[in-house]
């Protein structure tokens, strides 16, 4: 195929490097197909697939109707009549409409088929707070998805795993659901030239004191903690998860087996969060280095709170801070 | 309940092409060119399907299978319309349409291998166009949307080519017909013109529920508000069934869009073999339903109408106990999965911590076993 589009040059921002990851699938495969509530015209509330629908048609790139559960089920058929479906849910509060047809629909119709059937749908959901938003506009729902069988969940953290993690997501052949943390929507950084592989964690700081594991939003947070810690003479390590399901915990348990403390950040609620089940492989697989008992800083076991007190729920700098202290206080 | 319900039009019309008594009823509407030879291999058909059925039930109450859902009743709605369909037609059943299989050319022990717990549905839907057995309510009704827009894309609609043209035909119940799933289906079908017939077989019964408890219409009318026909068929007429689908379906194919029909029958058996209807429901009910059954109408036809004799029913009989000796041994015969099986395909390929777990379970099943 002639005209594919070049990998962002320079300066880009997460939206702007999905978007180009999104056009490239679109140049790369003719079955693949983007559609959602308002992603034609508007190009989505969030502007993600600006442009698309003007470039690849209206047959690929397009408005449904207003229902999650009719989005991901006539994703399914798309999928078994041979297309490459790429949803968009508006935001992460709205995806519990179509929750039965993911769970029970495409995360098993692979293994109902005997393997005859491959869903290669790839459901996109802007995830996590911090912008302000009301009621529903802020939820991290992603334990719900590692939690159900045939799912793979990832979820990036730059703009330039943004551009290559949505090109390996689409080309993957099972379902992905592929949460982007809209509050790092418009965040600059370069783009890499090659990808690296998607379902692995990637150590972003490396350190000897001390690893906090986060993903997705909390990375960026985990990264000042780190800077924050390096001027007080504390050397943090800190892993960027990317891939929730299958979890990549070869990376993290390595760390810790070296550091012998570890901190776990995440957004969502605690209770049964990733952070648990990380904590409970973790000392599984390195029980004889930990030096201090594994700590979580996450949101509270509570509704998503209204936004003039989202500062004080969702864990930040000094929340994180003050796990690193008592862990290495331990 | 029903009671608080004012009538809003009057009892609706019904398709009906061969009486209880087996008379032919001609339609203007609904002209049906068959010849008796083919009539007669719709009898065959549905005593072929009503045997499998029977059979499944047999094996059920000997313990042979965990569950089993069965058709009974409904043998006419499901032949018409799996007989409606072109071969590159493509089906999405509940869990009930085993009638339908058996035009797809499923192997009925395929479909025993889900109720034995061999399998979760273990078939390849691409190879007979029937999709998998589906069994949360509705579901597959959105997935059949979904695959007719698929269809819409590669330009299979209105070419005029017979071998192009392409059709979905999506099955439900009367309880599915209160899904979002059911009327979100609608939705896409009617935004989209989509080439889908839903058939919907009202057989009266959701489990215990009757089918006032999810509509105060006949559930063909449900189709008017969302902007594209509906209409009933008498569900226990399998010629009605064959011609009022086979049109919906060519409707479909040269672009019209989509159709609702109704096929108005009656579950005559339990829910499954799990369910007790005389919880709930009268046994004269049976009895009257009994009177309009979908198969004596044919073979009245067939024997006083078009001059079929003894030999003809007698040689259905003998395919049909060879039918039941295959479903009964092969059934038995359905091998157990074996444990290492239990991780294929939940993946394309199988990611590296679900390795492990399979690593894990192997050990611990070999240090069971030694
Ligand atoms: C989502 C969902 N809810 C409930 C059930 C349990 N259930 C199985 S069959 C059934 C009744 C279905 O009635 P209907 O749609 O009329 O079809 P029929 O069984 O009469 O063919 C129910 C409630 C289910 N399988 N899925």
């Amino acid at each position: 195929m002639t005209g594919l589009s070049a990998v962002p040059d320079g300066l880009t921002t997460m939206a702007k490097a999905l978007n180009a990851g999104l056009r490239r699938t679109l140049e790369e495969d003719p079955k693949v197909v983007i559609m959602g509530e308002d992603v034609g015209k508007l190009g989505g509330v969030f502007r993600i697939t600006d442009g698309l629908q003007k470039d690849f048609g209206e047959a690929r790139v397009f408005d449904t109707p207003l229902a999650e559960a009719g989005i991901i089920g006539t994703a399914v058929g798309l999928a078994i009549r041979g297309y490459r479906p790429v949803c968009e849910i508006q935001f992460d509060g709205f995806v519990f409409p179509g929750f039965d047809q993911i769970v029970n629909q495409v995360g098993r119709m692979h293994n109902r088929s005997a393997g005859a059937v491959k869903l290669p749908i790839t459901i996109r959901i802007p995830y996590g707070g911090g912008i302000g938003a009301i009621e529903h506009h802020s939820e991290s729902p992603e334990a719900y998805f590692t939690h159900s069988p045939g799912l793979k969940v990832v979820t990036c953290a730059t703009p330039s795993d943004a551009y290559w993690m949505i090109r390996q997501a689409v080309a993957d052949d099972d379902p992905v659901i592929f949460f982007e943390p809209k509050r790092r929507y418009w965040s600059k950084g370069e783009v890499a030239a090659q990808p690296g592989p998607l379902y692995r964690a990637r150590t972003v700081r490396p350190g000897r004191d001390l690893t906090v594991l986060a993903y997705g939003p909390m990375v960026g947070v985990a990264l000042e903690v780190a800077e924050v810690a390096a001027d007080e003479g504390r050397d943090l390590e800190v892993i960027d998860l990317r891939s929730l399901a299958p979890l990549d915990t070869d990376a993290v348990i390595e760390s810790v087996r070296r550091t012998g403390h570890l901190v776990i950040v995440h957004e969502a609620q605690r209770t049964n969060g990733l952070g648990a089940e990380i904590a409970a492989r973790v000392q599984e697989a390195a029980f004889y280095s930990l030096e201090a008992p594994l700590l979580r800083v996450t949101g509270y076991d509570t509704p998503y709170p209204p936004s003039r007190l989202e500062e004080e729920w969702l864990p930040n700098v000094d929340r994180i801070l003050d796990a690193v202290d008592r862990s290495l206080a331990y | 309940m029903t009671e608080h319900v004012r009538a809003v039009q009057p009892e609706p019309d019904m398709v009906q092409l061969l009486t209880p008594e087996g008379e032919r009823v001609e339609r203007a509407d609904y002209p049906l060119d068959i010849t008796d030879e083919q009539i007669g291999q719709l009898y065959r058909d549905l005593v072929l399907v009503r045997r499998i059925d029977s059979e499944a039930v047999a094996l059920q109450r000997q313990g042979e299978l965990g569950l089993w859902a069965s058709l009974l009743g409904q043998e006419a709605a499901q032949v018409g319309a799996g007989r409606a369909l072109r071969s590159h037609d493509m089906c999405f059943p509940t869990y009930r349409e085993h009638g339908v299989a058996w035009c797809r050319q499923v192997d009925p022990l395929t479909l025993l291998g889900l109720f034995r717990g061999t399998s979760v549905g273990g078939f390849d839907p691409y190879t007979h166009n029937f999709n998998m057995y589906t069994v949360i309510i509705g579901a597959q009704t959105l997935h059949a949307a979904g695959y007719a827009m698929g269809v819409v894309r590669d330009g299979a609609v209105g070419t005029g080519d017979p071998d192009r043209d392409t059709a979905v035909l999506a099955f439900f119940g009367d309880g599915a017909s209160s899904q979002g799933d059911v009327n979100e289906s609608f939705v896409w079908a009617a935004a989209e013109n989509l080439p889908i017939v839903y058939v919907c077989q009202n057989n009266q019964w959701a489990i215990s529920a009757p089918v006032a408890t999810q509509s105060r219409v006949p559930l063909y009318q449900r189709s008017a508000g969302f902007g594209f026909p509906g209409l009933r068929i008498d569900g226990n007429d399998v010629l009605a069934s064959l011609a009022v689908t086979r049109r919906a379906l060519d409707d479909a194919r040269s672009g019209q869009g989509p159709t609702l029909i109704e096929a108005f029958t009656y579950r005559m058996g339990p829910h499954t073999s799990s369910d007790d209807p005389t919880r709930y429901r009268l046994g004269s009910d049976v009895e009257t339903w009994k009177l309009r059954d979908p198969i004596a109408r044919v073979r009245a036809y067939l024997s006083r109408s078009a001059g079929f004799d003894a030999e003809f029913f007698a040689a259905i009989d003998e395919e049909s106990e060879q039918l039941a000796v295959h479903v009964r041994a092969g059934c038995r015969a359905l091998p157990d999965p074996s444990p290492e099986s239990l991780f294929d395909h939940v993946f394309v390929e199988l990611p590296e911590d679900l390795r492990r777990q399979r690593a894990e379970f192997a050990d611990f099943v070999a240090s069971v076993a030694s």
